[in-house]
């Protein structure tokens, strides 16, 4: 890639930066979204559609959800594109998005699905603490990894600003 | 099921036929009318017959999981293909201009315009599910042919409505934002779950426990499928939209 180019691509890059990271949010949420349902409804079975103790305030927060993450997914993917379009996409900072909404969603979806609203549980017949300690603590993890990239790429965006 | 329900399959499954009819009739005399529009209008109008004339319907009085098997069609994926084949559109290019002005102006009137906002549409259609599956209308559909017509008739307009409410194909005067239209379309969605998941738990007078919870799962993943679709065509026409001038594209 010439100078020209490079110095055009990340004046784009810092030009779309909001848009490059709200799609790469998005995206997180619809992609944890669909591995829950896909592994723990579906493969493993350990999720119930409807467990007895679920509670009304419950089922509306599930049913926005659900379908929140559904419209995340593909408006995400549609961002990629009129990014890729404009030439700006910036693939750190989308990932950074990616891990913060990944993270935030699994963390919602722990404490305040599970924990708060009882919803339904991680897995049933089992001690459920190892399995609430290990999904809230990696979703903490991928919370922090995901500010952190997309705080660099803050950083990087002021720095090529200023040089 | 008595006899009047199936005098009631054939009131309801001949305006589909009819409107079948006229729209190949338009679409064949209008060279340059897209083909895959003249195929979606007719797999629409086949999942609404299907759905309301023959062993569907039969089935669907003892068998929730069928009843809800039909509702999806006639509700969901039967207004989608009939939106996607733009029959204003054809109907404005085929008629007489006195007629065509009309039906121009009757689609600039105050009562399309309430119809047709997206949030109305949307408590039209969702709305139109609660009251028939929370209350004893689900029941009465099944004794009284009048109803039943009444409901197939709303079921399939409110689906209609909406859809085109929320993605724009043909004409549509009163006009909303991406943004605005996406987030009525999340809420309508998610009301469509919540109602699929109270079902599941609460099934409407009549319906057992088991066939409530095949038949409520099959409404949630269902709707989620259709849905889908609708977004996808939401979202490309936003991609379409928010084209970059050609300037900014050429300097890019």
């Amino acid at each position: 890639m010439s100078e020209k180019n490079e110095a055009m691509l990340r004046r784009n890059q810092a030009n779309y930066a909001g848009r490059n990271v709200l799609s790469g949010f998005l995206f997180g949420l619809g992609l944890i979204a669909f591995i829950d349902e896909v592994v723990f409804h579906q493969l493993l079975n350990w999720h119930h559609f409807y467990d007895l103790s679920t509670t009304a305030v419950g089922i509306v927060s599930d049913g926005f959800f659900h379908a929140f993450s559904w419209f995340a997914t593909v408006a995400a993917l549609f961002m990629v594109a009129d990014l890729r379009r404009r030439q700006s996409f910036w693939m750190r900072r989308w990932i950074g998005g990616m891990l913060t909404g990944v993270g935030f969603f699994q963390l919602y979806d722990g404490i305040v699905h599970h924990k708060w609203m009882g919803i339904h549980q991680i897995r049933y017949g089992v001690d459920i603490l190892p399995y609430d300690l290990v999904w809230n603590i990696s979703a903490f993890i991928l919370l922090v990894a995901g500010i952190v990239i997309w705080r660099q790429t803050s950083q990087m965006k002021k720095q090529r600003a200023a040089a | 099921m008595t006899t009047s329900h199936y005098i009631a399959e054939d009131v309801l499954a001949a305006p589909f036929v009819l409107a079948c009819l006229l729209y190949l009739a338009a679409a064949f005399r209008d060279t340059g009318w897209p083909v895959y529009r003249i195929g979606l209008f007719t797999v629409g109008a086949a999942a609404a017959v299907v759905s309301v004339l023959g062993p569907l319907p039969r089935m669907a009085h003892d068998s929730f999981v069928i009843h809800m098997t039909g509702h999806l069609l006639l509700g969901m994926l039967a207004p989608l293909c009939i939106v996607l084949a733009a029959p204003v559109t054809l109907a404005l290019r085929a008629l007489p201009v006195a007629a065509a002005k009309k039906l121009a102006k009757l689609l600039r009137s105050r009562f399309i315009a309430i119809v047709s906002h997206p949030v109305t549409a949307a408590v039209l259609n969702i709305g139109g599910l609660w009251l028939l599956y929370t209350t004893g209308l689900y029941a009465w559909m099944h004794e009284s042919a009048l109803v039943y017509i009444a409901v197939h008739i709303h079921i399939f307009l409110a689906g209609y409505v909406f859809t085109a409410s929320i993605i724009y194909i043909d004409p549509a005067p009163h006009r909303y934002s991406f943004l605005f239209r996406s987030g009525v379309l999340v809420t309508a969605l998610a009301g469509h779950g919540i109602l699929s998941k109270y079902l599941y738990m609460s099934p409407p007078p009549g319906v057992g426990q088991e066939a409530a919870r095949a038949g409520s799962m099959l409404m949630y993943y269902g709707g989620d499928v259709v849905d889908v679709a609708i977004m996808v065509i939401l979202c490309w026409h936003w991609y379409r939209a928010a084209r970059p001038r050609q300037e900014e594209a050429t300097a890019a």
